[in-house]
């Protein structure tokens, strides 16, 4: 400090703009995804409605956005845009490639990128557990790996089954997320992105172990439902799903979903934590009670969007904003929970055990609103029948 | 004023958040019945379901429809209250507190708050407090100054940050009452009021909507509502139907809808792509037409009221049958002509039959290839073949399936004098089957069943009536001597036998013929079972069909002789036939009906199932959902924070202290990076 300053000078760690902390490289990654848009919009555009091009540019745009916000985002897209064109490239415009052409077969088929992105989540279930018992910092930077190409693998998978859904005809394509399996994977993916954003935050890896078993449920639906069912077959969408609603709709209700489940894990974590289970292993409480509440406040947000473009969209497929229909009536259920469980939080100041074993029950509640209205409940949102 | 202490108390309790978290899970828990019990079901199914007992108990509890139930209205209603109370209470508080810099603060409630430092001032005070602001500002925080102590010689800044927090409560609040209030207002609270002061009355009889009484109708002025219709094609309809309760009542409409024309499409794969309805509106005011083509997700509106396509149905398709008696020694086909939902009688020896036909449907995609039995589920592959199996793309597999459309069917029951009734399913076109052609007619004793299925295989020119013929001429008494002459004969033709053996063939051909019509296989079984020794039976069962078949071949050229057609010829697809015809008439005799039904001709006419609404508490609840997202992002994402800055140049001094109204682990971040940033302020 012997320099003679001016005073703005010596003002210590200025804050920067949000937008002046940006590099080039964040610039060139928003650029390249909005001329991505604008090609497909100029290519295809005449295939879609106003809505539709509404939800592509701001696809591009809210991926922009987030790229920008936590930067690896950048990666993941352009290597997901990168292997999903090969992927197209490879086909040719024929479906039966995918049995004959080497690539296509073994690595970036939709159903083998899924069959991949199954087997890496194990792989990484494996290595967290390994590496929160034994204390190894590197068995879980190796299962933060595993976790990011399987959801890669993931995405890649739904990429591409989306254009193999328009080789089978082009009135059967269709987005992959309407049916029980393509949900599924699609709540894989949003789980572990949620997850890995909070790893970030965070700094700490050692609350991967747990996400990994809500993640792990359901890779083994995935693949009882492909091996036993044959449930991973495309299908045509009946026509009460033909609409650009179901883009907007389904994804909030699984970052919804996959945010509740992240939180009843680590709730999971908690109580195991404060019963004197592995507290040494898991982070400090408060940390752990903080992702708990984030991540039922980013779930409650996007659940009640998702809420309420259900109810938009019922008003325009089935005639009524809302029914009463057992599908709604759970999400409702769903949402008073969690409305129920911030202002015990928020109001009452309310921390510790109680909260955590309100968000493991609101995982069944919401479980129950996810797949158990479709097995035991009729109602008009019959497609997902098991 | 006990009186107002008691008001004051009950506007605490409504509007305290205890008494609303305690009204949302009562919500939660009446709307956890409603998906429990299936709601707004016919009567009668509840009635065989709870028992005379329970039923009219439910019923009052209006557990057959929760959501429009009273007390559930009321919950919803003191929902609004109670939030509207809370808004009231905390509203203008919040408010002001947005606005407020808190510059009162004291030196001394500064000590208090729990994250606050000390700094030594090495710069001037104006510096510091210059520096001081300058970041503050750049980092979000608008403050205000006031001068402090004895003489003013200190300052204090009070700056903030993030107070739009607070409109988060507001907008969530406001938006959750809105949301409500036009929920309400599309609900049938009115309707309901109407119901209980006995001005309208649920219909409950089943007669034509024209002749449904003016206290079971609703005028097209009503608010809101929500009913169904169903137009066949090339009809109109001026009215809906809102079931309430065990009935209905009548909305008349402002216009009428004509259903011109209704379609499926249809994908490569059979399943429906698309239904749409060709509709003409016309205004009953102005006389205004709109055609329009209403679609699933694709509406059409008009006068506030929109037209959805629901559903469809068969709107009485007209078909041509012939029926054929199955169990008569005599082929006398006759004609019916029906439509769907009509019923006809006819008569079939000395009993009437009442035919209700029931649906028809043009096209039926069936897999074939599941019906053959070639693809048993116990397969042992190994778990890397299982996995191989699986790689490529996501498209259906089709090689294990033959979809096939295999053309019309119709339904239809009949009912017998005592009002019993079966119901059957007939195929028009003829199916392949292990490589012969049938007619197949389904048939079930309830609705629950699946159908079981009697074949009628058709003769060599692909007709029926040689089957019929063949059928009859077996079931014929007087045929039967002739028929044996011919067995005996043709049976040993050649050889040299007696004449009373060639007798004894054909008596013993008679009597299987004889048996089998009493009730096919079955009695020709239990004549072997009671009369042979057990270790006979095998050899002489076989004898039996054998007789059997033959007999029944005689009986096809002697049936085929009737009509003057030449013989069959002797080769293996006769055989198979005349095999067929026999398990066929066995089989009639648990059929259940002494006709069968043939297709031969139909009109199809559909109709199609619309859906009309007029909510105008739609556009509320959606500007409530918006002020409830904007709340909720406003309440979570927004995180209200204040620092306070004493500057007391005097002792040389500079005081921080921040709050936040959420305590997170951010805010433990935050602060550490303002005591840094502030202290070097300070600092030289
Ligand atoms: C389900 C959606 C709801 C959400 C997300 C929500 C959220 C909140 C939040 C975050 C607060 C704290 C405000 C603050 O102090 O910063 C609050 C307060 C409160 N809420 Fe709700 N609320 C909801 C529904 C309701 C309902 C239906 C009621 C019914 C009456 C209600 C009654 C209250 C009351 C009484 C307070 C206390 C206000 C105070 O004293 O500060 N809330 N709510």
């Amino acid at each position: 400090m012997e320099l003679t300053q001016t005073q703005t000078q010596t003002l210590p760690q200025q804050p920067q703009s949000w937008l002046r902390r940006l590099s080039w490289f964040d610039w060139a990654y928003a650029a390249a995804l909005l001329i991505g848009a604008g090609v497909a919009l100029q290519l295809y555009g005449g295939y879609m409605d106003g809505y539709e091009k509404a939800i592509l540019t701001g696809a591009a745009l809210s991926v922009a956005g987030l790229g920008w916000h936590w930067k690896p985002v950048r990666v993941l897209m352009i290597v997901l845009v990168g292997v999903s064109l090969w992927s197209i490239s490879l086909y040719q415009g024929e479906l039966a490639r995918a049995d004959k052409a080497f690539f296509l077969k073994y690595m970036i088929s939709s159903q083998t990128a899924i069959m991949w992105m199954c087997f890496l989540y194990a792989m990484s279930g494996v290595s967290y557990w390994a590496g929160l018992l034994a204390r190894a910092d590197g068995l879980t930077r190796t299962g933060s790996g595993f976790l990011w190409s399987a959801t890669t693998m993931g995405l890649i998978g739904l990429m591409v089954r989306w254009y193999e859904s328009y080789l089978i005809g082009t009135d059967v394509g269709h987005i992959p997320i309407s049916n029980l399996y393509e949900v599924f994977v699609l709540f894989c993916i949003i789980t572990s992105l949620l997850y890995l954003y909070y790893e970030g935050r965070y700094a700490t890896r050692k609350l991967g172990a747990f996400v990994m078993l809500i993640i792990l449920a359901a890779v083994w639906f995935i693949l009882w439902y492909t091996f036993d069912r044959g449930a991973h077959e495309i299908q045509p969408l009946v026509p009460a799903l033909q609409s650009w609603w179901m883009k907007i709709h389904v994804p909030a209700n699984f970052i919804g979903y996959g945010a509740f489940s992240i939180a009843a894990m680590v709730g999971v974590a908690y109580l195991l934590a404060s019963k004197g289970v592995m507290t040494r292993l898991l982070p400090p409480a408060e940390v752990m009670d903080d992702v708990m509440y984030k991540a039922i406040a980013i779930g409650f947000a996007f659940f009640t969007i998702a809420t309420i473009l259900g109810a938009m969209w019922a008003a325009e497929a089935w005639g009524g904003y809302w029914s009463w229909d057992p599908k709604e009536t759970w999400a409702l259920i769903v949402w008073l929970n969690y409305a129920a469980w911030l202002h015990m939080r928020l109001i009452k100041g309310l921390r510790g055990p109680l909260l955590a074993w309100w968000a493991v029950v609101g995982l069944l509640v919401t479980t129950f609103a996810f797949i158990g209205v479709n097995m035991f409940l009729s109602g008009l949102h019959s497609y997902g029948t098991l | 004023m006990a009186q107002h202490t008691r008001s004051r108390a009950a506007y605490d309790l409504l509007s305290s958040m205890r008494f609303a978290i305690s009204l949302l899970t009562v919500l939660a828990i009446a709307s956890v019945v409603g998906t429990v019990l299936k709601q707004a079901e016919p009567y009668p199914n509840y009635i065989s379901q709870f028992g005379q007992f329970w039923f009219p108990v439910f019923e009052a509890l209006g557990l057959y429809d929760v959501y429009h139930a009273a007390w559930f209205l009321a919950i919803l209603s003191f929902l609004v209250l109670s939030t509207s109370l809370c808004i009231y209470r905390n509203g203008p508080g919040m408010l002001r507190e947005m606005r407020n810099f808190r510059e009162l603060a004291t030196e001394r409630s500064l000590q208090h708050i729990q994250q606050r430092a000390e700094f030594e001032l090495a710069v001037p005070a104006a510096a510091a407090l210059s520096r001081a602001t300058q970041y503050l500002t750049a980092s979000g925080f608008r403050f205000r100054s006031v001068p402090r102590g004895e003489d003013g010689a200190d300052t204090l800044i009070a700056a903030k940050a993030g107070s739009y927090h607070r409109t988060g409560y507001l907008l969530t609040h406001c938006g959750i009452v809105v949301i409500c209030f036009g929920g309400l207002l599309d609900g049938n609270i009115p309707l309901k009021a109407l119901q209980l002061s006995g001005q309208k009355v649920i219909e409950t009889r089943d007669i034509p909507q024209s002749q449904v009484p003016p206290q079971s109708r609703l005028s097209p002025a009503n608010l809101s509502f929500r009913g169904n219709v169903n137009i066949p094609e090339g009809t109109s309809a001026s009215v809906v139907f809102q079931n309430v309760a065990d009935g209905y009542l009548v909305q008349d409409l402002p216009f009428t809808v004509a259903l011109k024309k209704f379609h499926i499409d249809h994908y490569s794969t059979g399943q429906p792509r698309d239904f749409a309805s060709d509709i003409v509106v016309t205004d009953n005011e102005t006389g205004e037409r709109f055609e329009r083509t209403i679609r699933v997700n694709y509406p059409f509106i008009h006068k506030g009221i929109a037209i959805y396509q629901a559903s469809f149905a068969d709107g009485g398709t007209r078909m041509q049958l012939k029926g054929w008696p199955l169990l008569s020694p005599r082929v006398a086909p006759f004609d019916v002509a029906g439509a769907v939902n009509q019923s006809t009688r006819i008569t079939s020896g000395d009993t009437e039959i009442r035919v209700e036909l029931s649906d028809f449907r043009p096209f039926n995609i069936e897999d074939l290839a599941s019906n053959t039995g070639a693809s048993s589920r116990v397969e042992v592959a190994s778990v890397s073949k299982k996995v191989l199996d699986q790689l490529g793309s996501g498209a259906a597999d089709n090689t294990k399936k033959d979809l096939r459309n295999v053309g019309p069917s119709f339904q239809y029951r009949l009912r017998d004098t005592q009002g019993q009734a079966r119901e059957f399913s007939n195929y028009m076109l003829p199916l392949q089957l292990d490589g012969a052609w049938y007619l197949m007619t389904g048939v079930r004793g309830n609705p629950n069943e699946g159908f079981r299925f009697l074949r009628l295989p058709l003769d060599i020119d692909g007709r029926i009536d040689g089957h019929m013929q063949l059928r009859a001429t077996l079931l014929d008494e007087k045929s039967r001597a002739e028929i044996g002459r011919r067995f005996a004969r043709n049976a040993v033709s050649g050889s040299a036998v007696s004449e009373t053996m060639r007798e004894r063939l054909a008596e013993s051909a008679e009597k299987v013929l004889q048996l089998f019509a009493l009730r096919g296989f079955e009695s020709v079984g239990q004549f072997i079972e009671k009369g042979i020794p057990q270790a006979e039976q095998e050899k002489a069962a076989d004898v039996y069909v054998k007789v059997l078949e033959g007999a029944a071949l005689e009986a096809l050229q002697l049936a085929r002789e009737r009509v003057k057609l030449p013989p069959a010829p002797f080769e293996p697809q006769t055989l198979r036939f005349v095999r067929d015809s026999l398990t066929s008439v066995s089989d009639s005799f648990a059929y259940g009906a002494p006709i069968y039904l043939q297709l031969v001709q139909y009109e199809e006419i559909k109709a199609s199932g619309l859906q009309l609404t007029r909510s105008p508490g739609k556009n509320i609840v959606y500007t409530g959902s918006l002020l409830l997202v904007l709340g909720i992002f406003a309440m979570l994402y927004i995180r209200e924070r204040r620092i306070w800055l004493l500057v007391k140049p005097a002792q040389g001094k500079m005081l921080l202290a921040m709050a936040t109204n959420r305590h997170t682990l951010e805010n433990e971040h935050e602060f550490e990076r303002h005591k840094a940033a502030l202290a070097a302020a300070a600092r030289d």
